[in-house]
């Protein structure tokens, strides 16, 4: 009945049942609703955050599995709002209804740390498991090109707060 | 307001030589509690003293913007925010005549009150409908700025101008915030006073028209932005509804909730009593958390009686739809030209063609879901919604309250498209937060939302025309059969057609086009069986969005037979004569500027271009929604179809705009992109079919909207004019499903009137 991990750099612990997914113990528990309830199986996105810096989709990770983590959502990649990511999506005027980005932006820090210069195919292949009801995907594209080409230039930096520099299990 | 809304809705009758104006209204600008206060007033009141009414709020407002003393300005947003900025469009507007400084420009998105009149959002009216009361209200603020900057710096007004929020004259110069900080402004404008306000020529525009970033944006990339799925309150519990097996006629024989006991958090499970007639056979599950709600919901078991529905498929919907074409007494008549049965019983030659759109789910991406909750003997619903003006009635019958006594907290929108037009997922949160007494917050699951969607209808059309012996067309008959949205949520608003019979405007709207094709019939026949089966809903691009399919699929199909270019025959078609003249102040130009579009597409797109083998350009165009708001749009789709799999790749899309003065034109684009994507995916990802009186896919594991690796090189280009401004949230998605069929043919030779565009029927039809 007891999780405990980082989140957003801090520590947590939440009182809540096992198999609670992780989405719902952030948004009701932890109070971070910037995290977004899609589609409940794990196919649009909109959950996305970071686990120990890997992209997951906290609707279908129950809240025990992230025992011992470093958990990051949107509130938590940059302490201003102003990571790459999200200057580039300002910039670029990206999100329309906007229910989407919290997932699409995390999802696209994490490739950036796999991909530094992503291709389209590249972009294709992790940013499609994304779903933007909107459709605002040609902003999307422009806008993590953006954010990539400016994390490149501004070197180590502008690393994402995605809990990494904590070694796994070691989080707590 | 029913009247102005009704005369909208209204493609051929009573339609409104102008969008609305505020030429009933006087405006009146006050001191109030730390600032001045800028609102029109009702007809009939008149104000000795503006600062004592602004104080009581006694003016009854409809739409206002406030100053404060440190410069700020304040516009008041009843629209809803959906993706669309349109609280940056609507306060551009108002800046620019006032001359403001827009980094004091700030937004207020309003809860409901009858002050606002009439709350919906949709169609893509709202800068249309506002452009003209915002200007006049932005005027009449700078002239009162003006004048008092005047008085307080000792010079004529006259000597004055203002930009920028300062107001200057030679060498002096003072700024609003010390206007309203020193100032006595206080001063009403009669109507006619506001009728003659100048207006600033397109020349002067500094806001109107420029790039900005939009308002709603930053708070969307922080996760900070709140939604209807963010609401919290003190005190309240989660629940999930269980939904019956049918729309309508399910009662509850049984609820045996004792497996659900198991679950932690649980608290019970609630029968629901309707007197609204919304959500008939619902019960929901309520627990202290949403996690515990959706897992008792499982475990609760429900014996229901359902409704006559139970049985109905896609099938049956579409071919009582093809009775209801056959049996020629049904519809309403919307266009019925003399001649129309001479056109064909003398014609040289006709063609004729039937075409189909399946089922459709809005799938907007946030679920929707509403808290509810009594304070004080005030309710509280507190949800992203299109329209509060029409479920706050549905809302007092409810609950058997005074609809005085519901308010509506506005949220952002996780996503709209027409589906939060209709506020029925506020019901049920009221009817359980009024039996548990306790705030409810009632989400439902994405499996919920699509079962309990405001579908777009299955649609059944025929289209036929005559020629003469030079191939000219000399009579046209459009046959369009639906579920009707208008019909089910708001009969009231329903126009009345030339024989008599009211019709749903949003179920036809896009078909009573600007070609001059002899004499015209349109048709426009309710799906009862539709009706019954599920509650139809207005899905972006309304009626368009389907009609067009048949309209511009069929003339693509009119242009083959006589052997003329598709492009060319369209052009030759809009003559812009008589009832295609068009008229100011809305469709000056009238066809002639559905032509320059295509024109200009066909430049654009290089349209007499070789190409490889099994790729071919197709052309569609439309002219929006409504002929007393037309935004005229063309498009060119570019397709591959793989012979071997029936794959249909779309390569690129090449669409032209003219939608009058743009306001804010990233914003503008970005609505283009989105709706050009939205036609492509239901031409081809899109699309679901009814089973058993539901829908068969209900999540995305069935049901597969565009996603990034899918999505098209596009080319987006506006005309430059300063006509009127309309609407643009919708267009562009009516044009790109028969662009692509028109393609598919150019590419491979087949025709598709189907939608969406399956690739097992592809490949059938190449080897047909």
């Amino acid at each position: 009945m007891s999780t405990t991990f980082t989140l957003n750099g801090q520590p947590v612990t939440l009182e809540v049942a096992d198999d609670t997914p992780l989405l719902w113990s952030l948004r009701d528990d932890a109070n971070l609703t910037g995290t977004k309830f899609g589609c409940g199986i794990g196919m649009c996105g909109a959950c996305t955050v970071l686990i120990n810096g890997r992209a997951t989709r906290s609707c279908i990770t129950p809240t025990k599995q992230v025992d011992g983590t470093a958990v990051t959502t949107i509130e938590g990649l940059d302490p201003e709002g102003e990571h790459p990511l999200q200057q580039a999506w300002v910039k670029t005027q990206t999100p329309q209804c906007g229910y989407c980005q919290s997932g699409q932006i995390m999802q696209a820090a994490a490739m950036l740390k796999d991909f530094p210069d992503p291709t389209d195919e590249q972009i294709n292949q992790v940013m499609s498991g994304n779903l933007c009801r909107c459709m605002a995907y040609v902003r999307i594209r422009e806008a993590i090109k953006l954010a990539a080409a400016d994390m490149r230039g501004a070197g180590q930096g502008n690393e994402p707060n995605d809990g990494t520099d904590t070694t796994e299990g070691a989080a707590s | 307001m029913n009247k102005l809304f009704r005369s909208l809705l209204n493609p051929e009758h009573g339609a409104p030589a102008e969008p609305p104006k505020v030429s009933r209204r006087g405006f009146l600008i006050g001191a109030a509690a730390g600032g001045f206060t800028m609102a029109f007033f009702r007809p009939g009141l008149s104000f000795a003293q503006p600062e004592d009414a602004v104080e009581n709020q006694t003016f009854e407002p409809t739409i206002w913007y406030h100053i404060h003393p440190d410069g700020r300005i304040v516009v008041n947003i009843a629209e809803a925010e959906m993706g669309q900025h349109v609280g940056t469009a609507l306060a551009r507007i108002v800046a620019d005549e006032l001359e403001a400084d827009w980094s004091m420009v700030e937004l207020h998105h309003v809860d409901s009150d009858p002050k606002w009149g009439l709350m919906v959002t949709g169609g893509s009216w709202s800068v249309w409908q506002n452009f003209d009361p915002l200007s006049r209200a932005g005027a009449a603020g700078r002239m009162a700025l003006i004048e008092e900057g005047a008085k307080l710096m000792g010079v004529k007004a006259s000597q004055c101008r203002a930009r920028n929020s300062q107001v200057t004259a030679g060498n002096r110069s003072i700024s609003y915030a010390e206007i309203v900080q020193r100032g006595k402004l206080s001063r009403t404008f009669t109507e006619e006073q506001l009728k003659e306000m100048p207006i600033k020529p397109p020349s002067e525009r500094r806001l109107i028209g420029k790039e900005t970033q939009a308002l709603d944006i930053p708070a969307k990339t922080t996760g900070a932005s709140q939604y209807g799925l963010d609401a919290s309150v003190e005190n309240m519990v989660y629940a999930r509804p269980l939904i019956p097996p049918t729309r309508l006629g399910s009662s509850i024989n049984r609820i045996d909730d004792s497996e659900a006991k198991t679950v932690d958090g649980y608290l019970k499970t609630i029968k629901l009593d309707d007197p609204s007639g919304t959500v008939p056979g619902w019960a929901v599950v309520v627990a202290t958390s949403f996690h515990a709600a959706n897992k008792a919901a499982q475990k609760v078991k429900v014996d229901w009686n359902p409704g006559k529905t139970a049985n109905v498929s896609e099938r049956d919907v579409l071919d009582h739809g093809r009775e209801l074409i056959e049996s020629s007494d049904k519809g309403a008549l919307v266009v019925n030209d003399d001649g129309v049965d001479d056109a064909f019983s003398s014609a040289d030659t006709t063609l004729e063609h039937d075409y189909i759109t399946h089922s459709v789910l809005h799938f907007q991406l946030e679920p929707v879901n509403a808290l509810a909750f009594e304070k004080d003997g005030q309710w509280e619903v507190h949800t992203g919604n299109q329209w509060q003006s029409l479920i706050l009635p549905v809302l007092s019958t409810a609950l058997d309250v005074p609809e005085k006594n519901i308010v509506m907290r506005t949220y952002m929108l996780g996503g709209g498209f027409g589906r939060r037009l209709n506020g029925d997922y506020a019901v049920p949160a009221a009817l359980a937060a009024k039996a548990l007494g306790r705030p409810v917050k009632l989400v439902f699951t994405r499996e919920d939302d699509c079962r309990f969607d405001s579908i777009r209808s299955p649609a059944y059309q025929r289209v036929r025309m005559a020629f003469d012996a030079e191939g000219n067309p000399t009579g046209m008959e459009h046959h369009a059969t639906a579920g009707w949205p208008t019909q089910v949520m708001v009969p009231s608003f329903m126009p009345e057609a030339s024989n008599g019979v009211k019709f749903d405007p949003f179920a036809i709207q896009g078909a009573a086009h600007w070609y001059s094709v002899g004499a015209h019939r349109l048709r426009a026949i309710s799906n009862d069986l539709a009706n019954e089966t599920f509650r139809p809903g207005w899905l972006r691009s309304v009626g368009s969005g389907w009609v067009n399919w048949a309209l511009e699929s069929f003339m693509d199909e009119a242009a083959h037979k006589v052997g003329k270019d598709p492009i060319e025959f369209r052009l030759a078609l809009l003559k812009a004569e008589g009832k295609n003249a068009g008229s100011a102040p809305n469709s000056v130009g009238g066809a002639s500027r559905q032509a320059n579009v295509l024109r200009r597409v066909r430049e654009l797109s290089n349209w007499q271009q070789s190409l490889p083998a099994d790729t071919a350009l197709g052309v569609a165009t439309s002219y929006g929604q409504e002929r007393n708001m037309p935004t005229w749009t063309a498009c060119v789709a570019q397709v591959h179809v793989s012979r071997e799999t029936g794959k249909v790749t779309l390569q690129k899309l090449t669409i032209v705009t003219d939608a009058g003065t743009i306001v804010h034109p990233d914003g503008a684009r970005a609505q283009v992109e989105g709706a050009a994507l939205w036609g492509a995916s239901m031409a081809l990802h899109e699309g679901t079919m009814l089973e058993n009186g539901q829908v068969k896919d209900r999540n995305l594991n069935g049901y597969t909207p565009m996603r990034m690796r899918d999505v098209p090189a596009m080319e987006i280009e506006f005309v430059d004019s300063t006509e009127t401004s309309v609407g643009l949230g919708e267009p562009a998605t009516t044009v790109v499903g028969p662009a692509i069929g028109n393609a598919i043919f150019a590419a491979v030779g087949i025709r598709m009137r189907d939608i969406p565009i399956r690739s097992e029927e592809v490949l059938k039809a190449l080897k047909a």
